[in-house]
């Protein structure tokens, strides 16, 4: 009645097309994400040496106290603590999580308006120049546009000489080298991409929904807490998680903007890997800093599970 | 659809503009308490913005709109006594069934166990009984459809407004929820306002229609009325199929009109009862509906008058058959519409056959 079944062979299948399609990003995310990832784990139980890195296994990077191999193949007497041990690697990360919970927070609470602004009150036929208005800032470099925080918040920078200009104040602001300005300069250079997904988030929301909340005896404003805000935490949770991830391990802005004196995990990180030349160290550093960011995200993801659910 | 039932909605001469463009020309119209009232017209003719300058919505450019009474110019939406069952349904995706039903209920006294008995009677009154904690977005069309019908009635409104809520179902559901919204507006007996383009839909579920064209009611009745006797030509076209032929008006008198209609020869209407539409310079139209005439096979005798004609098209629907008929002495044909009983044949193109009609059967436009 029906031919037998033909194993379908694999070259020529959907899946093998499908392989060869993202064969070149696969490539890509193998070589210079995975490999490197792969590197810095190895390399993060390994026993550090002169100027290079020695394949003897060891946890002593990540807890108690290490001893480097020096050059003649002795191991140095002065031995220093691992990642969770060594306190001050702990309060980096402390410091970390702090700045970039301050700079996620401020920065979805400014995003949110200028989302709504756009989605509900500019025209349909300007939302596209309202959302090219918004990436101008990424037209400079993130590193000048850092710096350009420099120029306005310095002992004699642009606020401080208006204040004093006006004699508003007497002696200058003490703004930069602080965490403020650290939150205020990342708020800043991450406001596009906490805009964007929470604007595409309120754009898919039927406005029937919101006419439908005021039928139903609510205002404005209980509407908006009742149906918009829920239908639009997809892409709330999007600008948290995009915001948070990258400043958290953000090394430009302690060095432009703290001057080297509010470090975070990633100078330190930076430290080991380039100037004390601790590789071993260094790797269990950023293990240890991704393993918090990851638990912090899976935390929080799973806080806002409810709104994750079901098709949109 | 007696005038002794209180007024429910009154506007008053209500215009709105958006722009430049003069969507409501001046509405004057009341609505009785506990009336199944349409709005129908086709696309474009303000009847949606009409019913939402009721649901607050849309303000008015100027006129009154009262809702029992009251001009509720400055009442917003979420203060009006109206609820509303949206085209789209707009059912709230993050909530279950339960929670859409109950959603208006939040600043109700009433206990929580109250409440969600509140919400199982209003799930069982629109047939969802057991329905509660599923998710809304996994609902069909017609389920989405019941659950805004009980979001809405749960709240015990004093007007039910209906935008086009069937345009999205299929037929056979369509005709279904149709005999189920007339039996539950029986069963609540508040007053419902149903926006439709469907003139059947409107037919069959109204007490009473307002038809509208281009921001202005063109006729509000019963839905027997419209049909038997529309004001206008693009009332009687717009609502089911209407035969037009020329016609010139000879005398008037005694309540009688006297007619010299195409095809049909020398006439006497009755003033009252069959003539409509405000007196014009121009000639008169007489208007039948297909199945006020018929098609006279071998043997069958007019009932009243009887002329000779030639079958154009024929066009075969099961249970009916629609002919079109050139009527002798006429240049365009008419339609007439027949039921297909057993034993009769369907005619062919070109058969002389005879049809007939009655005096009484038709309309003159003026």
């Amino acid at each position: 009645m029906s031919e037998p079944l033909k194993r379908p062979r694999f070259w020529g299948s959907q899946a093998a097309s499908g392989l060869a399609l993202i064969s070149p990003t696969a490539l890509y995310a193998i070589l210079l994400l995975a490999a490197p990832l792969a590197a810095t784990l190895v390399y993060s139980v390994m026993t550090d040496g002169y100027l290079t890195v020695i394949p003897h296994f060891q946890l002593c990077n990540y807890i108690g106290e290490c001893h480097s191999q020096l050059a003649d193949g002795t191991m140095s007497p002065d031995g220093y603590l691992g990642a969770w041990s060594d306190p001050i690697v702990r309060t980096l990360m402390a410091r970390s999580l702090f700045v970039s919970i301050l700079v996620t927070a401020a920065t979805v609470l400014l995003a949110y308006p200028v989302a709504y602004f756009v989605s509900f009150n500019v025209a349909p036929s300007k939302k596209a120049l309202w959302l090219f208005m918004i990436t101008i800032p990424f037209w400079t470099s993130y590193v000048i546009r850092v710096f350009m925080w420099n120029v306005m918040i310095s002992r004699t920078g642009v606020i401080n000489s208006v204040l004093q200009g006006l004699h508003i104040t007497s002696d200058p602001l003490q703004m930069s080298f602080t965490i403020q300005a650290m939150v205020i300069t990342l708020a800043h250079a991450y406001a596009p991409f906490a805009i964007l997904p929470i604007f595409v988030a309120l754009e898919k929301i039927d406005r029937s929904l919101l006419e439908a909340g005021q039928d139903l005896g609510e205002t404005r404003f209980t509407t908006f807490l009742r149906v918009t805000l829920p239908l639009s935490m997809t892409g709330v949770i999007a600008a948290v998680l995009i915001v948070f991830i990258p400043t958290i391990g953000d090394y430009v802005t302690p060095n432009l903007i703290g001057g080297g004196k509010i470090p975070m995990i990633a100078n330190m990180i930076e430290k080991q890997m380039l100037k004390a030349d601790n590789r071993a160290l260094g790797s269990a550093i950023a293990v240890s800093a991704m393993l918090v960011v990851g638990l912090v995200s899976v935390v929080f993801l799973a806080l806002n599970r409810r709104y994750l659910k079901g098709p949109k | 659809m007696t005038s002794a039932k209180p007024t429910m909605i009154e506007f008053k001469d209500v215009h709105k503009y958006y722009g430049d463009y003069h969507a409501l020309r001046g509405i004057t119209a009341t609505i009785q308490a506990g009336e199944f009232f349409s709005l129908l017209g086709p696309s474009g003719c303000g009847k949606t913005t009409l019913l939402r300058t009721i649901a607050g919505f849309e303000g008015i450019s100027s006129g009154v709109v009262l809702i029992d009474g009251k001009d509720v110019a400055a009442v917003p939406p979420n203060q009006r006594p109206t609820n509303m069952v949206f085209q789209s349904y707009a059912i709230f995706p993050h909530l279950t069934v339960a929670q859409n039903v109950g959603f208006g209920l939040r600043k109700d006294p009433r206990s929580a166990a109250d409440k969600a008995r509140a919400v199982d009677e209003a799930l069982a009154m629109v047939g969802l009984s057991g329905y509660g904690a599923r998710a809304a977005h996994a609902l069909s069309g017609g389920q989405r459809q019941r659950v805004a019908l009980a979001r809405a009635l749960i709240l015990k409104p004093k007007v039910l407004l209906l935008d086009e809520p069937l345009s999205a179902l299929d037929k056979k559901l369509r005709e279904n929820m149709q005999v189920e919204l007339i039996k539950l507006q029986r069963q609540v007996g508040i007053t419902f306002i149903l926006v439709t383009h469907d003139q059947e839909e409107a037919l069959v579920m109204s007490d009473r229609i307002a038809v509208m064209f281009e921001g202005q009611i063109a006729q509000l009745d019963s839905p027997e009325r419209l049909y038997r006797l529309p004001k206008t030509r693009a009332v009687a076209n717009f609502i089911g199929t209407m035969n037009f032929l020329s016609a010139q008006i000879l005398s008037e008198a005694g309540g009688m009109v006297e007619v010299e209609v195409q095809g049909f020869g020398r006439l006497q209407l009755d003033a009252e009862k069959q003539v409509t539409g405000a007196p014009t310079a121009t000639g008169a139209t007489i208007g039948f509906r297909p199945e006020t005439a018929t098609l006279l096979f071998d043997g069958q005798q007019a009932t009243d008058r009887e002329t000779m004609a030639t079958v154009e098209e024929v066009v075969y629907y099961g249970d009916m058959t629609y002919y079109d008929v050139l009527l002798d002495g006429t240049s365009a044909p008419v339609r007439l519409s027949m039921r297909n009983v057993f034993g009769r044949p369907v005619l062919d193109i070109g058969t002389r056959t005879r049809v007939g009609w009655s005096p009484g059967a038709l309309v003159l436009f003026r």
